[in-house]
């Protein structure tokens, strides 16, 4: 499924809205997740997931076409942690089970 | 501050313009339109932020930490995130300490 896809998806469960609306709303969501990472924020959508910011040191890296060794200095990663409900919708072998 | 569904539906009824109900629905159908691509098996692609995925993982040996006692995690289906390069250079120079 694509962005195009999802939003296609979402104008027809929202009938009263013009079709732009939709776009705009996936648009200004995902604008929104964005940002919020960017500014170092956490997000937490219950039954989704969330996502965090994870902390990689600085290291001594290597341009592999030339061999080079390049400072790659400290940053911050983008990560994602499935939420209970989504870990157990998609895997039909425990989507019964009340733990996980 | 955590980025919650609350702030999102608050983004939509200001900026899309959609009514309070509406915007609430909206985003809960965002994240139930992605859960159930992934519920199908579809992977899904936001571009500008990052691509959901499906991983089929063997099963594995592993152990009840409490007790030593040695018991096997069973195969599964999980989610993993990847975020796109504009998300992670975005998130890279974040400063998440600060910006808490």
């Amino acid at each position: 499924m694509t962005r195009s896809d999802l939003i296609a998806i979402l104008a027809e469960r929202f009938p009263q809205l013009v079709a732009k609306d939709a776009e705009f709303a996936v648009k200004s969501i995902v604008d929104a997740l964005s940002a919020a990472l960017a500014s170092g924020r956490r997000i937490e959508i219950r039954g989704f997931g969330s996502f965090s910011l994870n902390y990689r040191p600085p290291r001594v890296g290597r341009n592999p076409k030339t061999g080079e060794r390049v400072e790659v200095p400290a940053k911050y990663a983008p990560h994602f942690k499935p939420g209970k409900e989504l870990r157990l919708r998609v895997d039909e072998r425990h989507a019964d089970e009340t733990t996980a | 501050m955590t980025l919650t569904k609350a702030e999102l539906a608050n983004i939509l009824f200001e900026t899309v313009g959609l009514n309070k109900r509406e915007a609430k629905d909206m985003v809960e159908a965002f994240f139930e339109e992605i859960r159930m691509a992934l519920e199908r098996g579809e992977s899904v692609k936001l571009s500008g932020f990052g691509i959901f995925e499906l991983r089929d993982k063997p099963q594995r040996p592993g152990r009840n930490p409490k007790t030593g006692e040695a018991i096997p995690i069973s195969a599964r289906r999980v989610v993993t995130f990847h975020a796109s390069q504009k998300l992670k250079t975005l998130a890279s120079e974040s400063h998440p300490h600060g910006a808490d």
